[in-house]
């Protein structure tokens, strides 16, 4: 599966990354045995795990990757959130599993700036799909509402 | 009313040209239709039993005569001339080509309308109280906290993809037209003890198969912080909720397996940590929203019109239009107008071309060109000057839209059934017809008062049976239809979840039943006591009696 990359946090360009051997570790496994796992580069956080106490554990990894099980189920959505806002992770957060064209804006949103998803040309189109967004979430996006303040201040 | 501004406006024609792009990749086969079908599903657009069904979205049930025009004229365009005003004040076209959609929702675009939300796993399109502006019984208007939800929840990037749909009710009066408390999420504003208004937030609460009354988890909520508490609910139901089991997936199941008090300090936790970040508008933002609601230039009228006093008299007909269908408003001299999509023997919440554009017209020149959608399927005339009721009822009499049985026995809210629905295990259409038809007497559906029946054709309850006064729930039973009577439940500020009363009937012998407990109702009866009120006092035995006696 083809990896592709924002090149920034919020609405970058987003462009084929060259394949970097990334070397994966479980959650599980990783806290069961950090020192087995010292050369681990990515941690994959199941999409059932609690990351309500993972800061410590996502600090030390270049990548951190979320699953979607299928499409539908989006428990990675409020996961990357917590990840990138709370914990203020700032590395790469990937998705993995079921993603699909129309949902990548909504993953972009929310933090994640890696998906192994497989048409540059689609993902780059639907990036571009919406201008705006009403509420604010993990991008760097002013929603709405303050843009309006920002014109009615500059008026 | 709101209207919108450039990003609004922005916002629905960018999903428009987005769903133009993915039924285009439908059609050239890009997309298979199961790969299609969540995409149409976040949009609106069913595949039912016949044809394609477009379930276009009315936010908290307000819209205008402009709005009304270019909703018949998408009806004769794209469908067979009508439209089908639902429970959740929306409106659906059964018959419009896949091919269509996209114009069709292009010509909606061109009036603030839409799809968006209005199916999917995700917060659907926010409803509320019918008379909200213009009740007398409201603390405020609840609609500007309806559109800060709206605009909230569109496009919400986390709560997309949540285990279960997600519908929000808000209303701002103690008499409960909202059903609050049978929703996902039910908001009622209240005045607190020092005079300041806020939120009382009911969480899991629903119908379908496991229905439940909600439970409040906060009595007090201080308006600025709804957005950021919503937050917190919907970010522990997504993590939480169950994804195993699609019957077991709404918040009802995880409110009611945590506890109401777990799950309150669930959401708390979370809230403290996010209610300063940013999610809450700013009191501005607030304040503008506000401004598109403020009350229209009501005249300052004598709380009785002579002329209307002297039009009812002697019009029997007009009289009891008044007397049913017309609701106390907030300014002296003004009423509020049901319309009903009721007509005795006809399909409920059907409406024609025709009949929404003579609607339009009143809105247009007596009612401040606002009209109301009801969950009860009906419609509403939110401003009608007391002197003007008579030429408002005449234009409805003449479109056939003058029955005079709100809140009564033929005032049916039905699912649209196996006529329609590819989940439907019976039909529900015709037996609201027939049970309409069997007690068309409108003095003895008066004489009757309150009392409502609601009609689901399978067990997702879509017809709310479980808080029908009389709920009837169609199932299958080896290839047959068959009918289970419910007792004694209520989507109002007293809601509770009807109780079964026995072995199903088929369909013939389920009109009989509800006229036996109509009869049943009427002997037993005190002094102004409703169906309902009867029922609560002498409990289900002896209604099963009377409906299981053999004849």
């Amino acid at each position: 599966m083809q990896l592709l990359k924002l090149s920034s946090h919020g609405r970058g360009r987003i462009s084929p990354a060259l394949e970097e051997p990334s070397q994966e570790v479980s959650l599980d496994e990783w806290r069961n045995n950090p020192q087995a796992h010292a050369d681990a580069t990515a941690l994959v956080i199941p999409n059932d795990a609690s990351v309500a106490d993972i800061k410590k554990d996502v600090s030390g990894f270049d990548v951190v990757i979320l699953d979607f099980p299928q499409f539908k189920d989006g428990r990675a959505y409020s996961q990357a959130r917590l990840i990138r806002e709370r914990m203020e992770y700032s590395g790469e957060i990937r998705a993995r599993g079921g993603v699909l064209r129309d949902q990548l804006l909504f993953m972009v949103r929310c933090g994640f700036n890696a998906f192994e998803f497989g048409d540059v040309g689609a993902a780059d189109a639907a990036l571009r799909e919406f201008t705006f967004a009403y509420q604010p979430a993990a991008d760097s996006v002013a929603p709405i509402w303050r843009q309006r303040l920002a014109h009615a201040r500059a008026a | 009313m709101y209207r919108y501004d450039e990003f609004d406006a922005t916002m629905v024609a960018e999903r428009a040209a987005q769903f133009r792009g993915q039924v285009a990749r439908r059609l050239s086969g890009e997309l298979s239709e199961e790969e299609f079908k969540p995409l149409r599903l976040m949009n609106g657009l069913y595949l039912q039993l016949h044809a394609y069904m477009l379930r276009v979205a009315i936010p908290y049930g307000t819209f205008s005569s402009r709005q009304m025009r270019r909703l018949a004229h998408a009806a004769r365009k794209y469908d067979k001339g009508y439209g089908h005003f639902t429970t959740r004040q929306n409106i659906q076209y059964n018959w419009p080509a896949l091919v269509d959609v996209p114009d069709l929702l292009d010509d909606l675009a061109e009036v603030e309308m839409h799809a968006i939300q209005t199916s999917g796993n995700c917060i659907r399109n926010v409803t509320s109280d019918q008379y909200a502006g213009a009740a007398a019984d409201e603390v405020e208007d609840p609609r500007p906290w309806c559109e800060i939800i709206r605009q909230w929840s569109t496009f919400h990037p986390e709560f997309s993809f949540l285990p279960r749909k997600f519908k929000i009710a808000v209303t701002a009066s103690d008499n409960d037209r909202a059903a609050v408390r049978v929703h996902d999420i039910g908001l009622r504003l209240h005045k607190n003890a020092g005079g300041d208004t806020g939120f009382e937030v009911i969480v899991g609460g629903g119908l379908g198969r496991t229905p439940y009354v909600g439970h409040t988890i906060r009595d007090f909520l201080p308006k600025e912080h709804l957005l950021s508490y919503l937050e917190a609910i919907l970010r522990v139901y997504n993590l939480e909720g169950r994804r195993d089991n699609l019957y077991k997936a709404r918040i009802k199941i995880l409110v009611n397996a945590e506890g109401a008090e777990r799950f309150r300090g669930l959401v708390e936790e979370e809230w403290a940590q996010i209610r300063s970040s940013g999610i809450d508008l700013l009191r501005e933002e607030i304040e503008r929203i506000h401004a598109y609601f403020e009350a229209p230039a009501f005249e300052k009228l004598p709380g009785e019109s002579v002329a209307l006093n002297a039009q009812r008299d002697g019009n029997g007909e007009f009289d009891r239009w008044l007397r049913v269908n017309t609701v106390a408003h907030k300014i002296p001299g003004y009423a509020i107008a049901n319309i009903s999509l009721k007509p005795i023997g006809g399909i409920p919440g059907d409406i024609s071309a025709a009949q929404m554009e003579a609607v339009a017209d009143l809105a247009d020149q007596f009612s401040f060109d606002e009209i109301r959608a009801t969950h009860e399927q009906n419609l509403v005339l939110p401003h009608v000057r007391k002197e003007d009721l008579f030429k408002v009822w005449r234009v409805l009499k003449a479109a056939g839209l003058a029955t005079a049985n709100i809140g009564l026995v033929s005032d049916i809210i039905a699912c649209p059934g196996l006529d329609y629905c590819t989940l439907a295990n019976t039909r529900s259409i015709p037996i609201a017809q027939r049970i309409s038809e069997r007690l068309a007497d409108l003095d003895e559906q008066e004489s009757l008062g309150e009392l409502k029946i609601k009609i689901s054709g399978c067990i997702n309850a879509c017809g709310h049976h479980h808080v029908g006064h009389i709920g009837i729930l169609g199932v299958d039973k080896k290839g047959e239809e068959f009918y289970q009577v419910t007792l004694g439940g209520s989507a109002g500020e007293d809601a509770s979840i009807g109780e079964i009363v026995g072995r199903g009937l088929s369909s013939g012998d389920v009109v009989d039943a509800v006229e036996k407990l109509v009869q049943f109702y009427k002997s037993e009866r005190n002094d102004g006591e409703r169906f309902l009120d009867v029922y609560r006092r002498i409990g289900a035995d002896p209604f099963k009696e009377a409906l299981y006696a053999a004849a």
